[in-house]
């Protein structure tokens, strides 16, 4: 203890000298701090979904070949300097960009640059089970849900720096599922390096990608440390370091902005929104964001399997009570999957209005008349697209009773309530959807479709034969009004089959300190600081 | 005379220790859950496996046979696996151990450094104002729930002020590798460019839990000083001093402050366990990465193997300082010396 005492008497005297000095802040380390609710999973976005993982990785450690324009939407070239489409839609050519220059760290030194062999490795890994680094994950989530493997044909290097995937039936949204977060790409000799030393679980836990920033440090629930890549191909940022500051509590991210120990952090609870609006040392920016939070009906439970009772429900909630109560008024209503700003929506002609009266008369057609019960699960987290889940219950609940149906609000733990809904125990659910690229498929598939009632996230359990054709017609063809076309036929006619109320499309919001500059917030998930800089 | 002494407190403890294990162990069995995952932390044992273990663990045998070969992987350091990180558990919480002690050690230093000077003023100005104010100082750090009075300085001097950050140990930008896991040393270790901004920035993080963690032990030290230091100047060899003409500063000095400190160095030892468990809050209201937090965290996350070792732990260092200070304070006071 005798040097530690000494050390101490040390310290008091520099802070008597020194205690009243207002913030030095950070001089002689230039670098931003993000603040985030949770731990990632992993360093390798092949092998995830939650935004928490995407938001604190795959932007800052990879490129992917393409990258979507969040202004226009449109698709802009990354390591694919240009691509090619054949006109049978079956063949896709990737010409990629020269002298891009995978990270240089502790753990490994890249000896080339990328080549198409790098983008070969990357997708075959999740197409070819006999690829080695195939088995060391149970799954690839995303591509599983896009049904990757049926999809996909072969992968391919033309030449040095050509690539050719090969796909067994044209798909549309082809372009869409490369530019999402998820399509990052990874070193193949970095790969071969691990094979040899047969420490084949590191390509995920010590990442290597070509991206604005490498990586350092990882401590669980703590942080993680970025540092910059000096070689990037883009541009690059000033900021020296890029550190993830791992805070779950929501009261505690806030309280780390007013005292400047954070420089960017998300807010899922609108309700300290004002509190910060009101201090000029803060911005908060507000992005449009693809998501919509939505009411399933367990569509094989009666009496939810009859049209009419779940049309009855629809009607009877009042959803602008909802949007001022719980989302304080920061987000649209919902009159489709989709949200309006999405090149597939349409407003309906008749947004369905709030009508009990109406509700109680189609539930009289349905035979019941004097109402039924039913459980309204709500989910027990904060998300983007339902911060309150439980109160949005009670809302709704307040609503059924007016209509003479008698609603029991459950909840659990939200990884077993995860599993039990993927076993279909509830009658109702409210969750919701975040996108993952820009393409209406990435609703209307991953919720409402047969292959999705199967591998779970159709909360409806819905599957219908005509939906999933109309489905499936769109993404069969390129051109895109008969895309169009298809998919408000498919909005129309889930809007009469109902087998889920859409409800609201959240904003997204982020606050940062006025001096952060350069933050760009994708629509489609992740947020990147590969510009931003600090005065 | 004194090696025998030492004999029977050594004898003593290692009853003590003899108890605290055995309790140890009891918990795998107590625990919810199966006995091998409690004992080995593992998850999901393959039923192969799961022979091996039990003849491993001694399973089959009677509990003392079992408590024996626990007590020997305890002392070969092979402590069971964290569920959460499938580590071991002493590796973990030796990682974590530091940042507690580091925190401890600085709020008993600022409460003997605060407490005492004011416990002798309260004394020697008895019942006049100054002592009224210092004991209801006192008093009411005593009184305050420590949580309350955390978030209380957070919102002043962090929220409101500005002048102190609300967690951490250490700006997160500094990037300083642990080597001691004592934070300030390893800051003066350290080759970086930023070494004297860092050391700042790391006492700034200090201050706060350091001031919240040494309330509590400040108060008892100043009422347990006044107390001494009042005993100690009514007795009759004071007065003697005094009426032989010594000044009262004098008297104060070589007569009364030896003999009244001593009682209050053996507080210092008792104050320990009170400390480590304050800690544990004020860890988890500061972030701090101490031993309370993960304990805390293991509680929460149902980690058994974790719970198990840090009690062991946790109480076998607080039992080893309450000893430590027992067998100083007999070496240096010849009255308590009853061999």
């Amino acid at each position: 203890m005798k040097p530690s005492l000494c050390l101490s008497l040390a310290c008091l005297i520099a802070v008597a000298t020194n205690g009243c000095q207002p913030d030095s802040g950070n001089i002689g380390v230039s670098g931003l701090v993000y603040c985030v609710e949770g731990s990632p999973e992993s360093f390798n976005p092949q092998l995830v979904t939650s935004g928490t993982t995407i938001d604190a990785i795959s932007q800052h450690l990879y490129d992917r070949l393409l990258d979507i324009d969040a202004q226009s939407g449109e698709f802009i070239p990354a390591l694919a300097k240009s691509w090619q489409v054949s006109p049978d839609g079956l063949s896709y050519r990737f010409i990629l960009r020269d002298n891009v220059a995978f990270h240089h760290t502790a753990y490994f030194q890249p000896s080339r640059f990328l080549n198409a062999e790098d983008v070969v490795f990357t997708f075959n890994r999740v197409l070819l089970p006999q690829h080695p680094f195939h088995q060391t994950a149970t799954e690839y989530p995303y591509f599983d849900s896009m049904e990757w493997r049926q999809l996909v044909a072969e992968i391919k290097a033309i030449g040095p720096m050509e690539v050719e995937f090969r796909l067994n039936k044209p798909d549309s949204s082809f372009l869409s599922t490369l530019a999402t977060d998820f399509s990052a790409v990874l070193s193949a000799e970095y790969g071969a390096r691990l094979l040899a030393r047969n420490a084949l679980m590191e390509l995920d836990q010590l990442p290597v990608g070509t991206g604005p920033f490498l990586f350092r440090q990882y401590q669980k629930d703590v942080l993680i440390r970025y540092y910059r890549h000096q070689q990037h191909w883009r541009q690059g940022s000033n900021l020296e370091q890029l550190v993830i500051d791992i805070v779950p509590d929501s009261t505690k991210r806030i309280a780390k902005l007013l005292t400047h120990e954070c420089d960017v952090a998300p807010i899922p609870r609108l309700a300290e929104l004002q509190l910060l609006s009101q201090r000029k040392d803060f911005v908060v920016d507000v992005q449009t964001s693809m998501n919509v939070g939505y009411w399933a009906f367990n569509t094989q439970k009666p009496p939810l399997n009859n049209v009419k009772v779940r049309q009855a429900l629809a009607l009877a909630i009042n959803k602008q009570n909802i949007l001022q109560a719980v989302y304080f008024g920061q987000a649209e209503q919902a009159d489709s999957l989709l949200p309006p700003t999405s090149w597939a929506y349409q407003k309906p002609a008749v947004a369905d209005p709030y009508d009990p009266v109406r509700a109680r008369t189609l539930l009289a057609e349905a035979g019941f008349a004097k109402g039924f019960s039913l459980d309204i699960w709500a989910m027990p987290v904060q998300r983007l697209y339902n911060p309150n889940a439980l109160k949005m219950a009670e809302l709704i609940q307040a609503d059924l009773a007016l209509i003479g149906v008698k609603a029991h609000i459950v909840s659990y733990e939200w990884n077993t309530f995860r599993r039990k809904l993927t076993l279909a125990e509830h009658d109702s659910v409210l969750i919701g959807w975040s996108a993952d690229n820009a393409d209406p498929d990435n609703f209307l598939r991953p919720l409402l479709s047969c292959a999705s009632a199967v591998s779970g996230s159709n909360r409806a359990n819905w599957c219908d034969e005509h939906f999933d054709n109309l489905l499936q017609q769109a993404v069969n063809t390129a051109d895109l009004n008969e895309r169009r076309a298809f998919y408000l036929q498919a909005q129309q006619y889930q809007a009469e089959q109902m087998p889920l109320v859409p409800i609201a499309h959240s904003k997204r919001f982020q606050v940062r300190s006025s001096n952060i500059t350069g933050v760009q917030i994708n629509p489609y998930g992740g947020i990147n600081f590969a510009m931003a800089g600090k005065h | 005379m004194i090696l025998h002494y030492l004999f029977r407190r050594l004898f003593l403890l290692a009853f003590v220790f003899i108890a605290l294990t055995v309790f140890a162990f009891s918990l795998g069995y107590l625990f919810p859950g199966d006995v091998l995952g409690n004992f080995t932390g593992l998850r999901n044992i393959s039923p192969a496996n799961e022979m091996i273990l039990t003849k491993q663990l001694g399973l089959e045998q009677d509990y003392l046979q079992q408590y024996l070969l626990f007590l020997q992987r305890l002392l070969h350091g092979q402590w069971a696996l964290s569920f959460s990180s499938q580590q071991n558990v002493l590796t973990e919480m030796l990682l974590v151990m530091p940042a507690t002690l580091e925190l401890a050690g600085y709020a008993l230093f600022l409460s003997l450094l605060i407490g005492i000077p004011l416990g002798i003023v309260a004394a020697v100005r008895k019942d006049k104002w100054l002592d009224k104010l210092i004991s209801t100082l006192a008093l009411v750090g005593f009184s305050m729930p420590i949580f309350w009075w955390a978030l209380l300085l957070i919102m002043v001097f962090s929220l409101s002020l500005g002048w102190l950050p609300t967690s951490g140990r250490l700006g997160v930008l500094y990037e300083i590798s642990p080597n001691t896991g004592f934070m300030l040393l390893d800051i003066l270790l350290s080759d970086v460019s930023y070494r004297q901004q860092a050391l700042f920035d790391a006492i700034r993080h200090m201050l706060l839990p350091a001031v919240v963690l040494a309330t509590y032990p400040t108060t008892v030290m100043i009422r347990f000083t006044r107390d001494s230091m009042l005993d100690v100047l009514d007795q009759n060899y004071i007065k003697t001093a005094r009426a032989k003409g010594l000044t009262r500063l004098q008297v104060l000095y070589t007569h009364g402050l030896r003999n009244a400190l001593l009682p209050v160095t053996r507080q210092v030892g008792l104050q320990f366990s009170t400390l480590i468990t304050l800690a544990m809050i004020t860890e988890v209201i500061f972030s701090w990465p101490g031993i309370g937090r993960w304990l805390i965290d293991s509680i929460y996350q149902r980690n058994f193997p974790a719970i198990q070792g840090g009690v062991l732990l946790v109480s076998s260092l607080v039992i080893l300082v309450n000893m430590l200070t027992e067998i100083m304070h007999t070496l240096f006071n010849p009255l308590a010396r009853k061999f």
